[in-house]
């Protein structure tokens, strides 16, 4: 096992490393640090010296080299949009982005097991046949269309029908401080129920098929046979071996999340990842987006790694391989 | 879409429907498969019972024609403007409506249709091209040359896709040519994997090494035995590849990154209209959203019934 998880952290320090190295060379061959130079019309001689100051007169690789010794000492650099570290910048986005992931994965998971486990124990019932049609229409709705039309019919809606002074469900941003849970809850339901659509109907399919699998095996067939209740067969060797897959699934979902989540913030003005990433690339601020990838990109591998340790600890047969 | 014209190993075995007393729609199967033709006419049989796929057929060319015919059937032109009419809702003389310019949007739907379904199928058509001769090259040739594509497929596939594509177009510029290329520059890795893994198992099979053996080009037998046999994985691909395509462009639109005015995308109407929420004009929303859903729904349901189609011994999944 723990063999297993070495080699596996092992492959994701060079993928990580090369990833931060074409992620710095993309976003230094896309934004021109002088820019703003350029257009105010410097002297020639002004632009190199900037240029000499930045280093970029050096080869790709020594400034990567010293970007990312500054990197893994956690001097991030300055933000060029708001002056502001950008390590500071990126821990607030994410502890944003963090709480819409946690919550909307905690919904998600509850109704994809729930779905899943129903559809594969009534297959072909009314219920299930209803689950999944809806499971297609999730699967192609646009997210930013659903938010919109979330927004028309849950928030300003009702707001309007019912003459309220408040939309029953905000939608800009998260919490503003007071109101304590209920405001939280409040501001929270929108983004989180964009984010589950989004990725429930994946994870109800994926449960299903496992559920099925499982249950038509060997195993279950012999805990019936000896008299196993039914509850105790579903729950304990149904749901638990069912399970495995899925959990596999859901973190390599999980981790692309992080950065995966600039539409549903975009939307709802959630101060996270996503806000930080539009703004930024919309104002060209490269510092920003440099570092902003690269914690994306290990949010990806992390969970990537989380998936495979998890899916040895879970199915003992997988260590061997 | 044509069938193989190739004909892979004809599949003897009937289709396993389960339990066929639950599946009361569909004709008896074993009478159906026992029926001697060729793979061509077998794949044909099995698309034809899928009913959802036919309609997602006939929806899907409605939709290109209304959308490529735009020129002849929309009732106004893209631009044309009626600033005395301003923003009315739907109406007999405009179905879907008008903006605030009184541009009719049924005519704008079909117009930026055009563009949509325009992306959409180049990039598949562009990823599905690159992505068959380099999956299977790496997957027959195998070691370094395999590696090294898994390992670049896996450096892509660590950074958040949107983001990626973002920047991209922010460096190579917004019109729908590089809007194509930039994304099939992205999507004919997920191609070459599934060709990759395809390839893989169909060279262990005895009639590739029967070729080896008669003393057949590597090139011959990935051409003439190896893809053939992918056939189908790979067309299920790339259609959807189609819907995925769309999605993709018509997220970036409406971040503002990709189709600029004057030209028009789904996506691109529904950046236009997002301030509408909740306002009388709520119903500029509407239309360009659903023609998005309906386009990769019907999609979907399409490459399901091309998957089932291509392969009778695939389950329930």
């Amino acid at each position: 096992m723990l063999n297993l998880v070495g080699r596996r952290a092992l492959y994701s320090v060079p993928v990580i490393l090369i990833a931060s190295f074409l992620t710095f060379a993309f976003v230094r061959a896309t934004f021109d640090p002088t820019a703003k130079l350029r257009q105010s019309r410097e002297s020639a001689s002004a632009i190199r010296a900037e240029r000499v100051r930045l280093g970029l007169n050096k080869p790709l690789v020594d400034q990567y080299g010293s970007w990312l010794g500054r990197f893994l000492r956690g001097d991030w650099g300055t933000s060029e949009r708001t002056h502001e570290a950008v390590t500071a910048q990126i821990g607030r986005a994410l502890g944003n982005t963090t709480q819409l992931v946690v919550w909307g994965v905690l919904v998600a998971a509850v109704i994809a097991v729930g779905i899943g486990v129903y559809s594969a124990l009534r297959q072909y019932s009314l219920l299930d046949y209803t689950f999944t049609g809806l499971t297609f229409l999730g699967l192609a709705l646009p997210p930013f269309w659903f938010g919109l039309i979330a927004i028309e019919f849950l928030a300003v809606g009702p707001k309007q029908w019912f003459h309220l002074s408040d939309p029953p469900l905000f939608f800009i941003g998260l919490h503003s401080g007071g109101g304590g849970i209920l405001d939280y809850a409040r501001h929270l339901v929108l983004p989180v129920m964009t984010l589950t659509v989004q990725i429930v109907a994946g994870w109800s399919r994926y449960q299903r098929s496992s559920m099925l699998d499982v249950m038509s095996s060997g195993y279950i067939r012999t805990a019936r046979a000896k008299g196993v209740p039914r509850r105790r067969v579903v729950l304990r060797h149904g749901l638990r071996n069912a399970l495995v897959p899925l959990v596999t699934v859901m973190a390599l979902d999980i981790g692309a999340l992080f950065g995966g989540l600039i539409i549903t913030e975009k939307i709802f003005s959630v101060p996270g990842m996503g806000k930080l990433f539009i703004d930024s690339l919309l104002a060209g601020d490269a510092t920003t987006l440099t570092a902003w990838l690269v914690v994306t990109a290990a949010f990806i591998v992390a969970f990537n790694l989380l998936a495979d340790v998890a899916y040895g600890w879970l199915d003992p047969r997988v260590r061997v391989a | 879409m044509r069938p193989p014209t190739p004909a892979p190993p004809a599949v003897p075995e009937p289709e396993p429907v389960g339990p066929s007393e639950l599946l009361p729609s569909v004709e008896p199967p074993t009478a159906v498969e026992a029926q001697p033709g060729s793979a061509g006419q077998l794949f044909w049989r099995r698309l034809r019972r899928h009913r959802l796929a036919l309609i997602s057929i006939v929806v899907l060319a409605l939709l290109a024609i209304a959308c490529f015919g735009a020129g002849l059937f929309a009732p106004y032109g893209r631009d044309e403007q009626n600033l005395a009419l301003g923003a009315v809702g739907p109406s007999w003389q405009h179905w879907f409506g008008t903006d605030e310019l009184g541009r009719d949007q049924l005519s704008r739907l079909l117009y930026a249709g055009q563009i949509s379904l325009e992306i959409g199928l180049a990039v598949a058509l562009l990823s599905t091209l690159v992505g068959t001769v380099i999956g299977a090259v790496a997957g027959y040739l195998g070691r370094a040359t395999d590696q090294t594509l898994m390992r670049l497929t896996d450096l892509f596939l660590v950074v958040p896709a949107v983001a990626v594509l973002a920047i991209a177009l922010k460096k190579f510029g917004h019109d729908r040519f590089t809007i194509i290329w930039v994304l099939a520059a992205l999507f004919w890795m997920y191609v070459a994997r599934v060709v990759r893994a395809q390839v893989l198992s169909i060279k262990e099979q005895d009639y590739v090494e029967a070729a080896r053996a008669s003393g057949a080009s590597g090139a011959w037998i990935i051409v003439r035995h190896v893809l053939p046999n992918c056939v189908g994985p790979i067309v299920v691909n790339a259609t959807l590849s189609v819907a995925a395509a769309i999605v993709a462009e018509s997220t970036l639109s409406f971040l503002g990154f990709g189709i600029q005015i004057p030209a028009t995308s789904w996506g691109r109407m529904l950046a236009d209209a997002e301030g509408t929420v909740g306002t009388s004009q709520s119903y500029l929303l509407y239309f360009p959203g659903l023609a998005i859903l309906l386009t990769v729904l019907a999609v979907n349901f399409l490459g399901d019934g091309l998957r089932d189609a291509f392969d009778p011994q695939r389950g329930d999944a």
